[in-house]
Protein backbone atom coordinates (compact mmCIF):
# COMPACT_ATOMS: atom_id res chain seq x y z
CA UNK A 1 0.00 0.00 0.00
CA UNK A 2 1.37 3.35 -1.12
CA UNK A 3 0.54 5.89 1.68
CA UNK A 4 1.73 9.13 -0.34
CA UNK A 5 -0.94 7.55 -3.21
CA UNK A 6 -3.49 6.99 -1.02
CA UNK A 7 -3.48 10.60 0.27
CA UNK A 8 -3.33 11.81 -3.31
CA UNK A 9 -6.72 10.54 -4.25
CA UNK A 10 -8.71 11.34 -1.34
CA UNK A 11 -9.75 14.66 -2.61
CA UNK A 12 -10.61 13.16 -6.14
CA UNK A 13 -13.10 10.53 -4.85
CA UNK A 14 -14.35 13.13 -2.12
CA UNK A 15 -15.52 15.10 -4.80
CA UNK A 16 -18.16 12.39 -6.14
CA UNK A 17 -19.33 12.10 -2.33
CA UNK A 18 -21.55 15.05 -3.10
CA UNK A 19 -22.86 13.21 -6.35
CA UNK A 20 -23.64 10.31 -4.48
CA UNK A 21 -25.99 11.85 -1.97
CA UNK A 22 -27.85 14.14 -4.41
CA UNK A 23 -28.33 11.21 -6.71
CA UNK A 24 -29.63 9.06 -3.47
CA UNK A 25 -31.29 12.31 -1.49
CA UNK A 26 -33.40 12.61 -5.10
CA UNK A 27 -34.28 9.20 -5.33
CA UNK A 28 -35.17 8.58 -1.73
CA UNK A 29 -37.59 11.42 -2.01
CA UNK A 30 -39.11 10.71 -5.25
CA UNK A 31 -39.30 6.99 -4.28
CA UNK A 32 -40.81 7.29 -0.86
CA UNK A 33 -43.64 9.51 -2.22
CA UNK A 34 -44.59 6.85 -5.10
CA UNK A 35 -43.70 3.89 -2.57
CA UNK A 36 -46.69 5.43 0.04
CA UNK A 37 -48.92 5.55 -3.36
CA UNK A 38 -47.95 2.01 -4.09
CA UNK A 39 -48.64 0.85 -0.26
CA UNK A 40 -52.31 2.50 -0.22
CA UNK A 41 -53.40 1.04 -4.33
CA UNK A 42 -51.82 -1.91 -2.63
CA UNK A 43 -54.09 -1.92 0.44
CA UNK A 44 -57.37 -0.80 -1.12
CA UNK A 45 -60.26 -3.08 -2.09
CA UNK A 46 -60.24 -2.64 -5.29
CA UNK A 47 -58.63 -6.26 -6.87
CA UNK A 48 -57.60 -4.55 -10.44
CA UNK A 49 -55.47 -1.82 -8.67
CA UNK A 50 -53.99 -4.44 -6.00
CA UNK A 51 -52.65 -6.46 -8.57
CA UNK A 52 -50.94 -3.88 -10.54
CA UNK A 53 -49.54 -2.91 -7.41
CA UNK A 54 -48.30 -5.72 -6.39
CA UNK A 55 -47.27 -6.54 -10.02
CA UNK A 56 -44.58 -3.66 -9.93
CA UNK A 57 -43.19 -4.56 -6.38
CA UNK A 58 -42.93 -8.34 -7.53
CA UNK A 59 -41.20 -6.94 -11.21
CA UNK A 60 -38.92 -4.54 -9.57
CA UNK A 61 -38.11 -6.63 -6.80
CA UNK A 62 -37.22 -9.71 -8.88
CA UNK A 63 -34.88 -8.62 -11.47
CA UNK A 64 -31.31 -6.78 -10.92
CA UNK A 65 -31.38 -2.93 -10.35
CA UNK A 66 -28.48 -2.93 -13.15
CA UNK A 67 -31.09 -4.82 -15.64
CA UNK A 68 -33.62 -1.45 -15.01
CA UNK A 69 -31.02 1.12 -14.89
CA UNK A 70 -29.89 -0.31 -18.93
CA UNK A 71 -33.60 -0.95 -19.96
CA UNK A 72 -34.36 2.29 -19.41
CA UNK A 73 -30.87 4.41 -20.80
CA UNK A 74 -29.61 2.05 -23.46
CA UNK A 75 -33.71 0.65 -23.94
CA UNK A 76 -34.90 4.20 -24.37
CA UNK A 77 -33.50 4.45 -27.48
CA UNK A 78 -35.04 1.59 -29.66
CA UNK A 79 -38.06 4.57 -29.51
CA UNK A 80 -36.51 7.93 -29.65
CA UNK A 81 -38.48 8.68 -32.65
CA UNK A 82 -41.67 7.89 -30.75
CA UNK A 83 -39.93 9.50 -27.70
CA UNK A 84 -38.84 12.78 -29.46
CA UNK A 85 -42.64 13.42 -30.83
CA UNK A 86 -43.69 12.84 -27.54
CA UNK A 87 -40.79 15.45 -26.40
CA UNK A 88 -39.38 13.98 -23.56
CA UNK A 89 -36.39 12.56 -25.26
CA UNK A 90 -34.38 14.68 -23.85
CA UNK A 91 -34.66 13.55 -20.55
CA UNK A 92 -33.99 9.63 -21.46
CA UNK A 93 -30.63 11.26 -23.27
CA UNK A 94 -29.47 12.40 -20.11
CA UNK A 95 -27.63 9.47 -17.91
CA UNK A 96 -28.15 11.64 -14.62
CA UNK A 97 -32.32 10.87 -15.24
CA UNK A 98 -32.71 8.06 -16.25
CA UNK A 99 -30.26 7.06 -12.85
CA UNK A 100 -32.75 8.75 -10.50
CA UNK A 101 -35.62 7.41 -12.62
CA UNK A 102 -34.36 3.24 -11.96
CA UNK A 103 -33.63 4.09 -8.79
CA UNK A 104 -36.75 5.89 -7.90
CA UNK A 105 -38.77 3.40 -9.28
CA UNK A 106 -36.62 0.25 -7.41
CA UNK A 107 -36.75 1.68 -4.22
CA UNK A 108 -40.43 2.60 -4.29
CA UNK A 109 -40.74 -1.02 -4.96
CA UNK A 110 -39.11 -2.41 -1.81
CA UNK A 111 -39.99 0.89 0.21
CA UNK A 112 -43.76 -0.02 -0.50
CA UNK A 113 -43.50 -3.17 1.17
CA UNK A 114 -41.94 -1.86 4.04
CA UNK A 115 -44.68 1.18 4.46
CA UNK A 116 -47.38 -1.50 4.08
CA UNK A 117 -46.15 -3.64 6.84
CA UNK A 118 -46.59 -0.33 8.75
CA UNK A 119 -49.59 0.61 7.72
CA UNK A 120 -50.84 -2.69 8.58
CA UNK A 121 -49.29 -2.67 12.40
CA UNK A 122 -51.51 0.07 13.30
CA UNK A 123 -53.89 -1.13 15.92
CA UNK A 124 -57.64 -1.43 14.92
CA UNK A 125 -58.18 0.68 18.15
CA UNK A 126 -56.74 3.68 17.19
CA UNK A 127 -58.44 3.68 13.35
CA UNK A 128 -61.58 3.32 15.39
CA UNK A 129 -61.19 5.89 17.79
CA UNK A 130 -60.20 8.43 14.51
CA UNK A 131 -63.66 7.32 13.33
CA UNK A 132 -65.75 7.81 16.71
CA UNK A 133 -64.44 11.52 17.40
CA UNK A 134 -65.36 12.22 13.73
CA UNK A 135 -62.35 12.30 11.44
CA UNK A 136 -62.57 12.17 7.47
CA UNK A 137 -60.77 9.52 5.69
CA UNK A 138 -57.82 11.94 5.13
CA UNK A 139 -57.85 13.67 8.51
CA UNK A 140 -57.34 10.17 9.79
CA UNK A 141 -54.89 9.04 7.45
CA UNK A 142 -52.64 12.10 7.88
CA UNK A 143 -53.36 12.37 12.24
CA UNK A 144 -53.60 9.03 13.08
CA UNK A 145 -52.86 6.08 10.08
CA UNK A 146 -49.68 7.35 8.40
CA UNK A 147 -47.39 9.19 11.53
CA UNK A 148 -47.87 5.55 13.32
CA UNK A 149 -47.07 3.62 10.56
CA UNK A 150 -43.87 5.41 9.68
CA UNK A 151 -43.40 5.44 12.85
CA UNK A 152 -42.83 1.63 13.10
CA UNK A 153 -41.52 1.49 9.68
CA UNK A 154 -38.50 3.13 10.42
CA UNK A 155 -35.91 0.80 11.11
CA UNK A 156 -36.69 -1.12 8.03
CA UNK A 157 -36.66 2.03 6.03
CA UNK A 158 -33.39 2.91 7.59
CA UNK A 159 -32.14 -0.79 6.19
CA UNK A 160 -33.33 0.52 2.68
CA UNK A 161 -31.39 4.08 2.89
CA UNK A 162 -28.33 2.10 3.25
CA UNK A 163 -29.18 0.03 0.41
CA UNK A 164 -29.69 2.83 -2.01
CA UNK A 165 -26.19 4.56 -0.90
CA UNK A 166 -24.40 1.20 -2.16
CA UNK A 167 -27.13 1.02 -5.21
CA UNK A 168 -26.22 4.14 -6.23
CA UNK A 169 -22.85 2.94 -7.43
CA UNK A 170 -24.51 1.33 -9.94
CA UNK A 171 -25.38 4.72 -11.67
CA UNK A 172 -21.60 4.42 -12.87
CA UNK A 173 -22.38 1.89 -14.92
CA UNK A 174 -24.31 4.50 -17.01
CA UNK A 175 -21.14 7.07 -17.16
CA UNK A 176 -22.24 8.87 -13.45
CA UNK A 177 -19.10 9.62 -11.75
CA UNK A 178 -19.58 9.38 -8.32
CA UNK A 179 -17.98 7.59 -5.83
CA UNK A 180 -17.98 4.00 -7.78
CA UNK A 181 -17.31 5.83 -11.06
CA UNK A 182 -13.88 7.84 -10.03
CA UNK A 183 -12.65 4.94 -8.68
CA UNK A 184 -12.86 2.54 -11.55
CA UNK A 185 -11.80 6.40 -13.50
CA UNK A 186 -8.46 5.91 -11.13
CA UNK A 187 -8.18 2.37 -11.01
CA UNK A 188 -8.26 1.86 -13.99
CA UNK A 189 -5.21 4.91 -15.08
CA UNK A 190 -2.96 3.33 -11.80
CA UNK A 191 -4.14 -0.64 -11.83
CA UNK A 192 -3.64 -0.22 -7.55
CA UNK A 193 -7.28 -1.26 -6.72
CA UNK A 194 -6.15 -1.20 -2.89
CA UNK A 195 -5.71 2.11 -2.14
CA UNK A 196 -8.68 2.81 -3.94
CA UNK A 197 -10.85 0.65 -2.38
CA UNK A 198 -9.62 1.55 0.97
CA UNK A 199 -10.46 5.64 0.32
CA UNK A 200 -13.64 5.03 -1.69
CA UNK A 201 -14.92 2.23 0.92
CA UNK A 202 -14.53 4.42 3.73
CA UNK A 203 -16.39 7.21 2.02
CA UNK A 204 -19.04 4.96 2.06
CA UNK A 205 -18.68 3.47 5.30
CA UNK A 206 -19.12 7.12 6.80
CA UNK A 207 -22.26 7.95 4.61
CA UNK A 208 -24.11 4.46 5.48
CA UNK A 209 -22.54 5.30 9.32
CA UNK A 210 -24.00 9.08 9.68
CA UNK A 211 -27.31 7.48 7.84
CA UNK A 212 -27.91 4.46 10.58
CA UNK A 213 -26.86 7.39 13.15
CA UNK A 214 -29.81 9.75 11.33
CA UNK A 215 -32.68 7.08 11.57
CA UNK A 216 -31.99 5.95 14.91
CA UNK A 217 -32.24 9.62 15.87
CA UNK A 218 -35.56 9.70 13.88
CA UNK A 219 -37.11 6.36 15.60
CA UNK A 220 -35.85 7.82 19.00
CA UNK A 221 -37.77 11.48 18.33
CA UNK A 222 -40.68 9.81 16.94
CA UNK A 223 -41.22 7.29 19.95
CA UNK A 224 -44.66 7.64 21.04
CA UNK A 225 -45.58 6.93 24.44
CA UNK A 226 -48.14 4.01 23.19
CA UNK A 227 -46.14 1.48 21.20
CA UNK A 228 -48.15 0.03 18.49
CA UNK A 229 -49.71 -3.43 20.24
CA UNK A 230 -49.47 -5.62 17.48
CA UNK A 231 -46.61 -7.89 17.39
CA UNK A 232 -44.70 -7.66 14.49
CA UNK A 233 -44.52 -9.91 12.24
CA UNK A 234 -41.69 -12.84 12.55
CA UNK A 235 -38.88 -12.44 9.57
CA UNK A 236 -39.56 -14.48 6.85
CA UNK A 237 -37.91 -14.85 3.59
CA UNK A 238 -38.78 -12.16 0.36
CA UNK A 239 -38.01 -11.49 -2.67
CA UNK A 240 -34.95 -10.57 -2.15
CA UNK A 241 -34.07 -8.26 1.06
CA UNK A 242 -31.66 -6.88 -0.84
CA UNK A 243 -30.77 -5.68 -4.69
CA UNK B 1 -39.77 -5.14 -31.39
CA UNK B 2 -38.72 -8.20 -33.37
CA UNK B 3 -39.26 -11.49 -31.68
CA UNK B 4 -37.48 -13.39 -34.84
CA UNK B 5 -34.12 -12.42 -33.24
CA UNK B 6 -34.63 -14.42 -30.69
CA UNK B 7 -34.77 -17.62 -32.71
CA UNK B 8 -32.85 -20.30 -31.93
CA UNK B 9 -29.62 -21.02 -33.69
CA UNK B 10 -27.21 -18.64 -36.43
CA UNK B 11 -30.60 -16.55 -37.25
CA UNK B 12 -30.85 -15.28 -33.83
CA UNK B 13 -29.82 -15.00 -30.31
CA UNK B 14 -31.98 -17.46 -28.87
CA UNK B 15 -29.33 -19.93 -27.72
CA UNK B 16 -26.43 -17.30 -26.55
CA UNK B 17 -29.33 -15.86 -24.47
CA UNK B 18 -30.05 -19.62 -22.90
CA UNK B 19 -26.52 -20.08 -22.89
CA UNK B 20 -25.98 -17.12 -20.83
CA UNK B 21 -28.72 -17.99 -17.83
CA UNK B 22 -27.10 -21.37 -17.36
CA UNK B 23 -23.70 -19.22 -16.99
CA UNK B 24 -25.42 -16.91 -14.79
CA UNK B 25 -27.45 -20.31 -12.36
CA UNK B 26 -23.39 -21.77 -12.46
CA UNK B 27 -21.95 -18.90 -11.50
CA UNK B 28 -24.74 -18.30 -8.84
CA UNK B 29 -24.59 -21.91 -7.57
CA UNK B 30 -20.86 -21.88 -7.10
CA UNK B 31 -21.09 -18.29 -5.52
CA UNK B 32 -23.44 -19.14 -3.30
CA UNK B 33 -21.76 -22.60 -2.03
CA UNK B 34 -18.12 -20.67 -1.61
CA UNK B 35 -20.68 -17.57 0.10
CA UNK B 36 -22.05 -20.26 2.66
CA UNK B 37 -18.90 -22.01 3.88
CA UNK B 38 -17.29 -18.49 4.20
CA UNK B 39 -20.47 -17.32 5.93
CA UNK B 40 -20.32 -20.62 8.21
CA UNK B 41 -16.76 -19.72 8.96
CA UNK B 42 -16.95 -16.19 9.83
CA UNK B 43 -20.25 -17.36 12.22
CA UNK B 44 -17.86 -19.73 13.94
CA UNK B 45 -15.10 -16.69 14.66
CA UNK B 46 -18.30 -13.93 15.74
CA UNK B 47 -19.18 -16.56 18.31
CA UNK B 48 -15.48 -18.01 19.20
CA UNK B 49 -14.10 -16.97 22.82
CA UNK B 50 -10.82 -15.43 21.18
CA UNK B 51 -11.39 -11.80 20.85
CA UNK B 52 -9.17 -10.95 17.98
CA UNK B 53 -11.40 -13.89 15.71
CA UNK B 54 -14.46 -12.05 17.13
CA UNK B 55 -13.11 -8.09 16.02
CA UNK B 56 -11.82 -9.85 12.31
CA UNK B 57 -15.25 -11.48 11.49
CA UNK B 58 -17.24 -8.15 12.88
CA UNK B 59 -15.32 -6.03 10.76
CA UNK B 60 -14.86 -8.21 7.38
CA UNK B 61 -18.97 -8.22 7.83
CA UNK B 62 -19.21 -4.08 8.74
CA UNK B 63 -17.06 -3.52 5.72
CA UNK B 64 -18.55 -5.82 2.82
CA UNK B 65 -21.90 -5.49 4.06
CA UNK B 66 -21.65 -1.48 4.12
CA UNK B 67 -19.71 -0.96 0.60
CA UNK B 68 -21.44 -1.34 -3.10
CA UNK B 69 -20.71 -4.75 -4.15
CA UNK B 70 -19.77 -3.11 -7.55
CA UNK B 71 -16.22 -1.55 -5.61
CA UNK B 72 -15.57 -5.16 -4.23
CA UNK B 73 -15.92 -6.57 -7.91
CA UNK B 74 -13.12 -4.01 -8.81
CA UNK B 75 -10.82 -4.81 -5.95
CA UNK B 76 -11.37 -8.79 -6.74
CA UNK B 77 -10.50 -7.85 -10.34
CA UNK B 78 -8.14 -5.25 -10.26
CA UNK B 79 -5.95 -6.67 -7.27
CA UNK B 80 -7.12 -10.35 -7.71
CA UNK B 81 -4.14 -10.70 -10.40
CA UNK B 82 -1.80 -8.54 -8.68
CA UNK B 83 -2.07 -10.36 -5.40
CA UNK B 84 -1.82 -13.86 -7.73
CA UNK B 85 1.44 -12.67 -9.26
CA UNK B 86 2.97 -11.59 -6.12
CA UNK B 87 2.00 -15.44 -4.52
CA UNK B 88 3.50 -16.79 -7.84
CA UNK B 89 6.59 -15.73 -7.50
CA UNK B 90 7.25 -14.84 -3.87
CA UNK B 91 6.30 -18.60 -3.01
CA UNK B 92 7.13 -20.27 -6.22
CA UNK B 93 9.65 -18.21 -8.08
CA UNK B 94 7.57 -17.85 -11.51
CA UNK B 95 7.59 -14.35 -12.52
CA UNK B 96 5.38 -15.09 -15.89
CA UNK B 97 2.15 -13.75 -16.69
CA UNK B 98 -0.98 -16.02 -15.08
CA UNK B 99 -4.72 -14.57 -14.23
CA UNK B 100 -6.95 -16.54 -12.86
CA UNK B 101 -10.40 -17.78 -15.11
CA UNK B 102 -12.69 -14.82 -15.35
CA UNK B 103 -15.38 -17.26 -14.01
CA UNK B 104 -13.52 -18.07 -10.82
CA UNK B 105 -13.00 -14.47 -10.34
CA UNK B 106 -16.64 -13.52 -10.24
CA UNK B 107 -17.31 -16.61 -7.97
CA UNK B 108 -14.95 -14.87 -5.70
CA UNK B 109 -16.28 -11.57 -6.11
CA UNK B 110 -20.18 -12.83 -5.35
CA UNK B 111 -18.80 -15.58 -2.52
CA UNK B 112 -17.04 -11.90 -0.93
CA UNK B 113 -20.82 -10.42 -0.39
CA UNK B 114 -22.45 -13.63 -0.48
CA UNK B 115 -20.31 -14.87 2.71
CA UNK B 116 -20.66 -11.61 4.88
CA UNK B 117 -24.39 -11.50 4.44
CA UNK B 118 -24.56 -15.42 5.28
CA UNK B 119 -22.65 -14.83 8.54
CA UNK B 120 -25.60 -12.54 10.03
CA UNK B 121 -27.77 -15.52 9.04
CA UNK B 122 -26.05 -18.36 10.31
CA UNK B 123 -24.88 -17.10 13.48
CA UNK B 124 -28.23 -16.16 14.53
CA UNK B 125 -29.42 -19.56 13.89
CA UNK B 126 -27.03 -21.02 16.15
CA UNK B 127 -27.83 -18.37 18.70
CA UNK B 128 -31.46 -20.08 18.30
CA UNK B 129 -30.55 -23.21 19.17
CA UNK B 130 -30.85 -23.93 23.24
CA UNK B 131 -27.96 -24.34 25.39
CA UNK B 132 -29.55 -27.34 26.98
CA UNK B 133 -29.50 -28.89 24.10
CA UNK B 134 -25.84 -28.83 23.91
CA UNK B 135 -25.26 -29.31 27.54
CA UNK B 136 -27.00 -31.96 27.46
CA UNK B 137 -25.00 -33.65 24.53
CA UNK B 138 -21.75 -33.01 26.70
CA UNK B 139 -23.45 -34.74 29.67
CA UNK B 140 -24.33 -37.86 27.73
CA UNK B 141 -20.34 -37.81 26.38
CA UNK B 142 -20.55 -36.60 23.01
CA UNK B 143 -17.60 -35.71 21.41
CA UNK B 144 -17.50 -32.24 19.72
CA UNK B 145 -17.75 -33.30 16.03
CA UNK B 146 -20.58 -35.36 17.01
CA UNK B 147 -22.51 -32.42 18.56
CA UNK B 148 -22.06 -30.36 15.47
CA UNK B 149 -22.85 -33.07 13.39
CA UNK B 150 -26.23 -34.20 15.54
CA UNK B 151 -27.72 -31.42 17.56
CA UNK B 152 -26.03 -28.19 15.84
CA UNK B 153 -25.87 -28.41 11.73
CA UNK B 154 -29.47 -30.07 11.87
CA UNK B 155 -31.21 -27.24 13.92
CA UNK B 156 -29.23 -24.28 12.69
CA UNK B 157 -29.91 -25.84 8.76
CA UNK B 158 -33.85 -25.21 9.93
CA UNK B 159 -33.77 -21.93 10.91
CA UNK B 160 -30.72 -20.69 8.65
CA UNK B 161 -33.31 -21.37 5.45
CA UNK B 162 -34.98 -18.14 5.25
CA UNK B 163 -32.27 -16.16 6.03
CA UNK B 164 -29.76 -18.22 3.52
CA UNK B 165 -32.85 -18.03 1.13
CA UNK B 166 -32.79 -14.38 1.21
CA UNK B 167 -28.60 -14.53 0.38
CA UNK B 168 -29.75 -16.98 -2.39
CA UNK B 169 -31.77 -14.49 -4.36
CA UNK B 170 -29.15 -11.50 -3.97
CA UNK B 171 -26.60 -13.73 -4.95
CA UNK B 172 -28.62 -14.39 -8.16
CA UNK B 173 -29.55 -10.79 -8.73
CA UNK B 174 -26.15 -9.21 -8.02
CA UNK B 175 -24.34 -11.70 -10.54
CA UNK B 176 -25.69 -9.32 -13.32
CA UNK B 177 -23.00 -7.05 -11.84
CA UNK B 178 -20.28 -9.68 -13.07
CA UNK B 179 -21.04 -8.14 -15.95
CA UNK B 180 -18.79 -5.56 -15.75
CA UNK B 181 -15.59 -7.47 -15.49
CA UNK B 182 -16.60 -9.77 -18.78
CA UNK B 183 -18.07 -12.96 -17.77
CA UNK B 184 -20.23 -13.61 -20.43
CA UNK B 185 -23.07 -14.45 -18.54
CA UNK B 186 -27.45 -12.89 -18.87
CA UNK B 187 -26.47 -9.48 -18.72
CA UNK B 188 -23.26 -9.15 -20.93
CA UNK B 189 -24.81 -11.42 -23.40
CA UNK B 190 -27.83 -9.42 -23.88
CA UNK B 191 -25.39 -6.21 -24.16
CA UNK B 192 -23.48 -8.12 -27.16
CA UNK B 193 -26.88 -8.85 -29.05
CA UNK B 194 -28.00 -4.90 -28.08
CA UNK B 195 -25.18 -3.84 -30.06
CA UNK B 196 -24.89 -5.82 -32.80
CA UNK B 197 -28.77 -6.18 -33.41
CA UNK B 198 -29.46 -2.10 -32.35
CA UNK B 199 -32.27 -3.32 -30.34
CA UNK B 200 -31.02 -3.07 -26.41
CA UNK B 201 -34.47 -2.82 -25.50
CA UNK B 202 -35.70 -5.86 -26.42
CA UNK B 203 -33.05 -7.70 -25.04
CA UNK B 204 -33.05 -5.98 -21.84
CA UNK B 205 -36.25 -7.41 -21.59
CA UNK B 206 -35.40 -10.12 -22.38
CA UNK B 207 -32.86 -10.58 -19.96
CA UNK B 208 -35.13 -9.27 -17.40
CA UNK B 209 -37.46 -11.83 -17.90
CA UNK B 210 -34.94 -14.43 -17.41
CA UNK B 211 -33.94 -13.10 -13.93
CA UNK B 212 -37.90 -13.11 -13.14
CA UNK B 213 -37.91 -16.68 -13.77
CA UNK B 214 -34.69 -17.28 -11.95
CA UNK B 215 -36.41 -15.86 -8.74
CA UNK B 216 -39.53 -16.91 -9.08
CA UNK B 217 -38.46 -20.21 -9.89
CA UNK B 218 -35.69 -20.61 -6.88
CA UNK B 219 -38.24 -19.27 -4.82
CA UNK B 220 -40.29 -22.08 -4.84
CA UNK B 221 -37.81 -24.20 -4.57
CA UNK B 222 -37.35 -22.39 -1.11
CA UNK B 223 -40.62 -22.87 -0.17
CA UNK B 224 -40.22 -26.14 -1.03
CA UNK B 225 -37.57 -26.61 1.43
CA UNK B 226 -38.50 -24.83 4.04
CA UNK B 227 -41.77 -26.52 4.02
CA UNK B 228 -39.77 -30.30 4.10
CA UNK B 229 -37.46 -29.08 6.93
CA UNK B 230 -40.57 -27.82 9.00
CA UNK B 231 -42.35 -30.65 8.60
CA UNK B 232 -41.69 -32.03 12.24
CA UNK B 233 -42.00 -28.93 13.96
CA UNK B 234 -45.28 -28.32 16.50
CA UNK B 235 -46.93 -25.10 15.40
CA UNK B 236 -48.88 -22.81 17.99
Amino acid sequence: MDLGFLIEIIPRLAAGVPTTLLLVAQSLALGFALAVVVALVRLQPNPLGAGAAYGFVYVFRATPLLVQIFLIYYGSGQFRPVLEDLGVWVLFRDAWFCAVLALTLNTAAYTSEIIRAGLQSVPLGQIEAGRAVGMSRLQLFRRVTFPLAVRQALPAYGNEVILMVKASSLASTITILEITGIAKTIIAASFRPVEVFVVAGAFYLAINFVATRAVRFAEHRLATASAPTRAPAAPTRQLAATR
Amino acid sequence: MDLSLLAWGDAGWGDQMARGAVVTILVAIAAYALGVVIGAGLAAMKLAPLAPLRWFAELYTTVIRGIPELLVIYLVFFGGGTALRAIASGMFGYDGYIELPIFVTGTICLAVSAGAYSAEVIRGAVQVVPKGQLEAAVAVGMSRPQRLRRILVPQVARHALPGLGNVWQLTLKDTSLISVIGLVEIMRQAAVAAGSTKEPFTFYLVAAVLYLGLTSLSNRGFDAAERWANKGVRRA
